[in-house]
């Protein structure tokens, strides 16, 4: 019982903390361009403007428009609930393991798709169509590199992959680090970051992510949103509790829980800083080089798995 | 040099080709010669014009009297300009075109067959450019019989839904219509793609959006009115549109203008060239995701025009020039401070210009994007960076020296790579030009008076004015009508000319790089649409 009410507020702070990473990451962004950065709850006032604000819909929308940004929002949350936050021992991972969080990605992004197209706008169209040439590279990248892990761990659930990395001690496995380096490209494209896609940019022509939501209005678009903000997070904690999971609780005491959640906040805004390095550096990529990015990412994560066969293998 | 010693030449073949030049004089328009033709020599005279090598810079109407129109085309050739004339009959206003030898001439002749009903008997395209759906057929705003308050009483007009676009067809090919709203906050144009999957096979431009009526409200103002309507013909050329009004009417007016308020003058257009092209080079950066140059550029951009608002009383210094001179004097503090602000950025253009231009990731999207190859430039007769970018050498304060360029050393970059890239590269290389060049401007600065008190001329009385925008060539005709009010205003901006560029180096681009090929050559939507 004490289980599950640990996974419930394991859950509920992803979803509370995920627009603070958000502003984590663009505040790292404004520091590096020199000007001053919005404050951290600048994305929590967003949502409530949005919530407040009423929806303005197409007139070709069909009920699928309505219903999109609710299943895109379960379906994260759901994400969100698989994946170890502040302590390991999740019961949700014994019904769900990593290719079921894959699984849940794909839906939201199907629906997502599907919405963009619905209206009938030429952006809308397009934007599906780039989402969904980059989601069909991105997707076999992603498992490859899980299961790498599923190897090193043998299993797919995430819970007994990382007990597995924390009873094994401080070793340098080259498969993993492949698994790695292929993860953190994979995520920077599913979640719409520079180089990739540009999540602040205004230019129709060269939206991905935004193209698809251009209609959407108030609610729908608050909760499409915080759902991308959730997909984020659980990207950012997928990499730091999978390779670095060192200061994770492992039982369910009060100290350890502390120790796990102060933990994690300090490796997330490592990595949050991280990425708002890469993003200040580097322009947007030629919308056709990005199979290229994305095949570079399928071939670190199945060296990965080479490697693990090769050199670590008995 | 010897200016026009090419026309007896041009004069010889014009005479073998049966163009009977009726008329020809080199002081009616200062420094411009104006030659007066038959309108059935229209055509004929752009084909000499065309196989002799001019570029073709502009054509404008003038309604002298209730029956007739002067029908005016302008072409340079080595730096001079040549303005051909023709009597349009009202009653039967059709003449020949000049655009199958100048693709240039497209667009601004369907303007003045908008404006006054006059018809290019020859024309390729018959459709409607500037007029939209506002009128009805036969209403023909720029005439004398259209009221300037205009003729539909608040009436709102319907929209302009049925445009027949150029329409590619094939198995996957589809259209985008892009604005004239737009997701960001920029002017509206409608762009309307034809695409097969992210291949753009097709751009087509649709404008007009912000056709303000400038050419009639003109009509009846003052000097100094005409001066504050033409620095407000588009906004980021201010000082250029107004100079050049200021420059046509002073010619008219055979007035002269004091040399400090030339250098003054000077010094304000090479300011707003820079401002404009360290917008650009950020936000060029910016359409391609780079945010960080974006900011910097931008920072470096408004932190010049608060000098500007400082020193001259305007960020974007409209109203500085006046008719006769420039409305504001520099004191000793003033000029400290400009030279203050050049030094400033000169030192941080040091540190900036190296990570514009060799960043590996900027590289990869801006070289080989948009190419306009010389060849295609050169058809188009395009100009400004633009054309610069494509192996156009051509900058009027060097090849056309206008005081007070006439006793600078004026340098100007040119290359041939013709892509987003170049276009970006010379903008930078511009930079640095003029800077250097109102470091010569200040250090030379003349003493005296910086304006004489404004003389209107007798009716009748024209001019024109040229000079180096920071677009390009911006032109402005001006005649003079009753009691020294103004009868006919025209400012051809350089967009008209680079406007057609952004539809043909678009060809074989993906659709996602379009936004950076715009704004590389940041054509002005309000200079063009009047």
């Amino acid at each position: 019982m004490n289980d599950w009410l640990l996974a419930l507020l394991g859950t509920l702070l992803f979803v509370a903390l995920a627009p603070l990473f958000a502003a984590w990451v663009k505040r790292v962004k404004c520091w590096l361009q020199n000007r001053s950065s919005p404050a951290l709850l600048q994305p929590y006032r967003d949502l409530r403007r949005l919530f407040s604000k009423q929806v303005v819909m197409a007139e070709t929308a069909s009920p699928l428009f309505v219903m999109t940004p609710y299943i895109i929002a379960g379906a994260t949350l759901l994400a969100a609930a698989v994946v170890p936050f502040i302590a390991v021992n999740l019961p949700t991972a014994a019904i769900a393991d990593v290719i079921v969080l894959a699984g849940f990605f794909s839906l939201a992004r199907f629906f997502l798709a599907l919405a963009g197209m619905d209206v009938g706008t030429a952006f809308g169209g397009m934007g599906s169509s780039r989402e969904m040439t980059i989601a069909a590279l991105a997707e076999p990248a992603m498992l490859v590199a899980v299961f790498t892990l599923a190897m090193v761990a043998s299993s797919t659930n995430l819970s007994t992959v990382i007990d597995q990395i924390l009873a094994q001690g401080l070793v340098l496995r080259p498969s993993l680090l492949f698994a790695l380096l292929g993860l953190m490209l994979v995520g920077i494209a599913e979640t719409g970051r520079i180089p990739v896609d540009n999540p602040a940019t205004h230019l129709e022509l060269t939206m991905i992510h935004e193209a698809m939501v251009l209609e959407y209005s108030g609610r729908h678009l608050a909760l499409i949103e915080w759902a991308a903000q959730i997909k984020l997070l659980i990207y950012g904690v997928l990499i730091v509790n999978i390779f670095f999971p060192w200061g994770i609780a492992t039982h369910n005491s009060v100290t350890a829980l502390a120790i796990g959640a102060a933990v994690v906040f300090f490796k997330l805004m490592v990595l949050g800083a991280l990425l708002a390095v890469g993003e200040s550096v580097l322009a947007k990529m030629r919308l056709f080089r990005v199979p290229a990015f994305l095949v570079l990412a399928l071939t670190l994560a199945l060296i990965g798995l080479l490697s693990h066969i090769i050199l670590e293998v008995g | 040099m010897i200016r026009f010693e090419w026309l007896s030449e041009l004069l010889a073949r014009c005479e073998d080709e049966h163009v009977l030049v009726r008329h020809g004089s080199a002081t009616q328009l200062a420094l411009v010669h104006l030659l007066d033709i038959d309108h059935e020599d229209w055509g004929s005279f752009a084909a000499v014009a065309h196989a002799y090598g001019c570029r073709w810079s502009a054509v404008w109407a003038d309604q002298v009297d209730s029956g007739l129109f002067n029908l005016n085309a302008c072409f340079e050739y080595r730096g001079d300009y040549l303005v051909v004339r023709a009597g349009v009959d009202l009653r039967q206003p059709v003449l020949p075109s000049q655009t199958p030898w100048f693709p240039a001439a497209n667009r601004p002749e369907r303007h003045v067959q908008d404006m006054f009903g006059i018809v290019f008997s020859d024309h390729p395209d018959a459709r409607r450019w500037t007029r939209h759906q506002a009128w009805s057929e036969g209403h023909y705003p720029l005439r004398r019989d259209f009221p300037a308050e205009g003729d539909r009483g608040g009436e709102i007009c319907a929209p302009d839904a049925d445009y027949p676009f150029f329409q590619v067809q094939g198995t996957g090919v589809y259209e985008i219509p892009v604005g004239p709203v737009h997701a960001g906050i920029i002017e509206p144009g409608h762009f309307r793609f034809q695409a097969l999957g992210e291949t753009v096979l097709n751009l087509e431009e649709r404008l007009g959006y912000v056709h303000k009526g400038i050419e009639k409200i003109a009509e009846g103002r003052d000097a100094a009115g005409l001066a504050r309507l033409a620095g407000r013909v588009c906004g980021d050329s201010s000082v250029a549109h107004a100079w050049a009004a200021c420059m046509a009417m002073e010619r008219a007016a055979r007035c002269s203008v004091p040399p400090r308020a030339l250098h003054l003058r000077a010094v304000l257009v090479e300011r707003e060239r820079i401002a404009n092209h360290l917008g650009d080079i950020g936000a060029v950066c910016n359409d391609v995701g780079f945010a960080f140059a974006h900011y910097q550029f931008g920072r470096l951009r408004e932190t010049w025009q608060r000098v500007n608002g400082q020193v001259f009383g305007h960020r974007l210094l409209m109203d500085c020039v006046i008719p006769g001179g420039v409305s504001r004097d520099l004191d000793a503090a003033q000029l400290d401070a400009l030279k203050a602000s050049h030094a400033e950025l000169g030192g941080e253009l040091e540190e900036l210009s190296p990570i514009v231009d060799y960043h590996p990731s900027l590289e990869d999207r801006l070289l080989g994007t948009g190419v306009l190859t010389p060849e295609t430039a050169a058809l188009l007769g395009t100009v400004g960076y633009v054309g610069k970018a494509s192996g156009r050498d051509y900058d009027l304060r060097r090849d056309h020296a206008y005081a007070p360029y006439h006793r600078l050393q004026v340098e100007s970059p040119v290359f041939r790579e013709g892509d987003v890239a170049a276009r970006l590269r010379v903008r930078t290389h511009e930079i640095g030009h003029s800077l250097a060049l109102i470091q010569q401007l200040l250090d030379t600065l003349p003493e005296g008076e910086t304006a004489l008190p404004w003389q209107p001329p007798a009716s009748g009385a024209e001019g024109l004015g040229l000079l180096e925008g920071w677009r390009g060539e911006v032109l402005c005709y001006v005649r003079f009508g009753d009691a020294g009010k103004v009868a006919r205003f025209f400012p051809r901006d350089p967009s008209w000319l680079i406007w057609p560029a952004l539809e043909q180096l678009i060809h074989g681009n993906i659709v996602p790089d379009f936004p950076v090929c715009n704004k590389s050559v940041n054509a002005s939507y309000s200079g063009h649409d009047l």
